[in-house]
């Protein structure tokens, strides 16, 4: 067992952790953060990305102790003061989930496409998106909703 | 149409705890005591299993138990069932081969479960897995569909021939033929359906649960259709009585056929539940899922279409095999035979038509209904032959389809199906408008000076959904009904709950159905709740699949909401003192029509409960109505889509720039709503057309696309903007007029795509997936 902290959700978590879980098993299973999904073992689908230190990452390709210290935000985390983040609110305006499984983890991927890329258009919208797999929307109106959230976001 | 009813655009009610992380699917769910099974499963295609040494396994820390195939037979289980007969054209039923849930003596794929190892952990039962030590005599396999019936191909069952399972036919062999003799052009086609994996994203996952208490069995699982899971579960296989197995469905993150299905794992977890008295996790990795979820298409085909000397159509045979897999999956033969045969005739008037279809058994993972099922194969053929026929003829592919569509309805064709409405000139005339067809050729010419090569394809498909009528079905072999249920509960409050048998894995059914609810009874849609997946709250279902949900689901709403709306103007009559005719149902209120003497809605509800003002001989008190719904015809959703690409000549990469689509489904509900239903679609479509394929090694049997690294699932940058547009013919067979939308895209886009790809490149000779290297290798030649 390894003594891991780390805040995620902006609350500190002090807890004792398998050296081999990762982490995506740790939020899930000990923390019941249950809105990072996993979908795949070899790092492909993107349904369990979160935010480490700011950046999206796959909450399945890296160990729960490997986060020590790190700031953690999950699906959970992003409303501020109970209101959904535009990311979340223009998902639900552009019809760009239906069975949700992927949601969490396009959604942080999305979140992190639009606060650090620059010059967002369809093309890079969709280059970036590389790590997410949706097999219900054919990804049109995911598009959508992250030009849309990326504007508003912009002001 | 008020603005939350029929027709209304209105964003989905149950969007907020998906995008909150607030789902609620069978993984998440964990149980006091809970321990965690995890599979041995065969690395050979077929092998005879000698021996099973699980002492290792036991010695180590955090096992529990491990349970194999004899464990389940001594306890008298019975194996996984096939619920359609299949008859062949000598009138033999189909051949069946057993399919235990743990194999206890062969293993017939890659994947096949042998044993179960039970753990205190996730990490315990795996490596519990791993330990357990199987002896097997390894076999020959036979993974190709074509090769199934060779003199020298291994058998997968050894009591069936040839791996036959059945040789189906359907229409009239001689007017076919006499028709063919006559004609003045044969267009052929020899065409592979390939193989795909349907890879919803949630992986499958049970959870099972035992009280020796009471004997009652709960199963949370990742089914499209609970109620159908726990009658073979109790029925066929015998882990419990029906009534001691409640069989829970939370939310499911996708299915696409692929969840329809009552697999080993599921079984084993639920009876293994009873049998340790400790509640029994599984969740299948993705590598599970590749190798344990039932497969769509693997078709090969030749077919053929006789035009006469002005291009009509005369006749279209097909001869198809079809692979099976190792097992019959609960409703594979169906799909190769009364879900492909009878779509032949396409939107087409052809007098004659004769299909024969051989399933077979192979050392493959099952076949079963996968988005489509049944009809993006028959699509494929019949819009590849239409569009290459076209082509032989130097006609113009749009005037060839229009020539021969079927304009008169209803239309008999001669493959059993009773086309009751539709408009095929509506759709490919708009479609052809959007994509500005009359231009493409200058188009193609500006591609030409850029160094691409430009084609377009269309493809107008038809598909028989709604299913089905029961009686119908039945005479066709299936085991079931396929009605659906629902009860419509009005409580004391005023505020709906809707208990159905469908269910909803994405589809946005309590968005959806909730809307018809607020059309008719006029009350806000916040007050409506969508109950599913669940037998313990709903008495029983078909599930959802067949884009039967809005056809016959709703229509069952529809038809216990009409009695809901009776007895309660017979209340609000007798409150008001004047005869239930002369009662009214608008904007939340029953009014005396022409008076503004009225009940408000909420009012009337909390005095059906209160039973005071009315006198209970004469009406129960109580609002609640329950209404079974049996389809009077298959709904027939049809449409046009177009696709335009652009072929870079250096490389092979194929560019969709344009993909149009006009359907007709009929009524709709809630456009958004379709819509996404039709952009899903057509991506899995535009994947099988261009770039996935489930591929098994012909010698070892082994699967080659095992992961996300091997089968290529398309990924945003492969996606194409799509644009859409519909029209409508009401269907005549239900109340609402709705056809149903969740498989068209995936049906009709494969041929579209495929016949601008050979437009592009000008000639036939190229197969899907259309990779890169296909395309470049197929330019060269």
């Amino acid at each position: 067992m390894t003594k891991v902290s780390m805040r995620i959700n902006g609350e500190q978590v002090n807890a004792d952790v398998d050296g081999a879980q990762l982490l995506a098993y740790f939020l899930r299973d000990k923390l019941n953060l249950t809105g990072t999904h996993i979908g795949c073992d070899t790092s492909q689908c993107g349904a369990c990305v979160v935010h480490l230190n700011g950046r999206a990452v796959k909450s399945c390709t890296m160990l729960a102790a490997q986060a020590d210290g790190a700031d953690i935000t999950t699906i959970e985390g992003i409303q501020k003061n109970g209101e959904l983040h535009p990311v979340q609110r223009a998902f639900q305006q552009h019809h760009a989930l239906q069975c949700g499984f992927c949601t969490p983890g396009m959604i942080m991927a999305a979140v992190d496409i639009i606060e650090n890329t620059n010059d967002l258009d369809e093309h890079s919208v969709r280059e970036q998106l590389e790590g997410n797999i949706c097999r219900c929307t054919g990804y049109q109106n995911i598009i959508a909703a992250i030009l849309s959230a990326a504007k508003e976001m912009r002001g | 149409m008020s603005n939350t009813g029929i027709g209304a655009r209105i964003e989905r009610t149950e969007d907020k705890r998906f995008i909150t992380g607030n789902g609620r699917y069978t993984d998440d769910i964990n149980l006091p005591g809970q321990v965690y099974a995890s599979f041995v499963r065969s690395p050979h295609a077929h092998a005879k299993v000698t021996g099973i040494d699980a002492k290792d396994a036991l010695a180590l820390k955090g096992v529990v138990k491990v349970f194999t195939g004899k464990d389940m037979e001594a306890d008298g289980l019975g194996g996984l069932i096939c619920g359609w007969t299949v008859t062949s054209k000598d009138g033999e039923p189909m051949k069946v081969g057993g399919h235990p849930s743990l194999a206890p003596e062969r293993v017939r794929y890659v994947g096949d479960c042998v044993a179960v190892v039970i753990g205190e952990s996730r990490e315990a039962a795996r490596l519990g897995a791993e330990a357990v030590a199987v002896s097997y005599e390894e076999l020959d396999a036979v993974v190709e569909p074509a090769q199934a019936q060779n003199q020298n191909a291994p058998k997968v069952h050894e009591d069936i021939d040839k791996n036959l399972c059945f040789h189906w036919e359907l229409g009239d062999k001689e007017a076919t033929d006499a028709a063919f003799d006559k004609a003045a052009h044969v267009t052929h086609l020899d065409i592979v359906n390939n193989r795909l994996i349907p890879n919803a994203i949630e992986p499958r996952a049970a959870l099972g649960d035992y009280n020796p208490g009471s004997g009652d069995y709960t199963l949370y699982t990742t089914s499209q259709n609970p109620h159908v899971e726990r009658l073979v579960l109790s029925a066929f296989v015998g882990v419990a009585p029906e009534h001691k197995l409640r069989v829970i469905s939370p939310d499911v993150g996708g299915g696409f056929g692929s969840k329809i299905f009552v697999y080993a794992e599921e079984t084993v977890c639920l009876w293994a539940a009873g049998k340790i008295q400790r509640p029994v996790k599984w969740t299948a990795e993705r590598s599970e899922s590749f190798l344990s979820d039932a497969h769509g298409r693997d078709h090969v085909t030749r077919a053929e279409l006789a035009l006469d000397g002005d291009g009509r159509f005369l006749a279209l045979r097909a001869h198809t095999v079809a692979n099976l897999g190792a097992y019959l999956s609960t409703f594979s033969s169906s799909v190769p035979t009364y879900l492909y045969g009878t779509l032949l005739s396409g939107q087409y008037d052809i007098a004659a038509i004769h299909v024969e279809v051989e399933g077979v058994y192979t050392h493959t993972a099952p076949v079963d209904a996968y988005r489509g099922a049944g009809r993006p194969e028959a699509t494929f053929v019949v819009e590849r032959l239409v569009e290459r026929a076209a082509r032989e003829t130097n006609k113009d592919p749009a005037e060839l389809r229009k020539k021969n569509f079927v304009t008169k309805f209803p239309h008999q064709t001669p493959v059993i199906l009773n086309y009751d409405t539709g408009d095929y000139n509506a759709c490919i005339d708009r479609a052809s408008e959007m994509i500005d067809y009359k231009s493409f050729d200058k188009r193609r010419k500006e591609a030409q000076a850029k160094g691409k090569l430009r084609g377009i394809g269309f493809s107008t498909y038809i598909e028989a959904c709604g299913l089905a009528p029961s009686n119908a079905v039945g005479s066709l072999g299936a085991g079931v009904g396929l009605w659906e249920s629902a009860e419509v509960r009005v409580n004391p409050t005023g505020n709906v709950e809707v208990l159905t048998g469908a269910h909803s894995h994405g589809q946005g059914h309590e968005t959806s159905f909730a809307q018809l609810v607020s059309d008719r009874l006029t009350i806000p849609i916040e007050d409506i709740t969508i109950v599913h997946g669940d037998t313990a709250s709903v008495q029983f279902g078909m599930g959802t699949y067949g884009s039967r949900s809005a056809a016959v689901g709703m229509s069952a709403i529809d038809g216990a909401l009409d009695k809901v709306i009776t007895k309660a103007k017979r209340i609000a009559a007798h409150i008001l003192e004047v005869q239930p005719d002369d009662i009214e149902l608008a904007d939340a209120a029953f009014r005396i029509k022409g008076t503004n003497k009225f009940i408000p809605w909420g009012e009337l509800a909390l005095n059906a409960y209160t039973a005071h003002k009315f006198s209970t001989s004469e009406i129960e008190p109580g609002l609640k109505e329950t209404a079974f719904y049996d389809p009077t015809n298959f709904t027939f959703p049809a449409g046009c889509h177009i696709c335009e690409l652009e072929v870079d000549p250096q490389t092979g990469c194929v560019e969709i720039v344009d993909y149009v689509a006009v359907d007709d489904f009929g009524t709709i509900i809630n456009p958004m709503i379709v819509e996404g239903q039709v952009h899903g679609g057509v991506l899995q479509g535009i994947g099988q057309a261009l770039l996935e394929n489930g591929v098994y090694d012909v010698e070892t049997g082994q699967l080659v696309t095992g992961s996300y690294m091997d089968y290529t699932m398309p990924r945003a940058h492969d996606a194409p903007p799509l644009r859409l547009d519909f029209t409508n013919t009401p269907a005549p067979s239900n109340p609402l007029g709705v056809k149903g939308c969740g498989e068209a895209g995936a049906i009709a886009a494969p041929a579209a795509v495929l016949n601008a790809l050979t437009s592009a490149i000008g000639h036939e000779n190229i197969s899907m997936p259309a990779t890169p290297a296909k395309v470049w290798r197929a330019i060269q030649t």
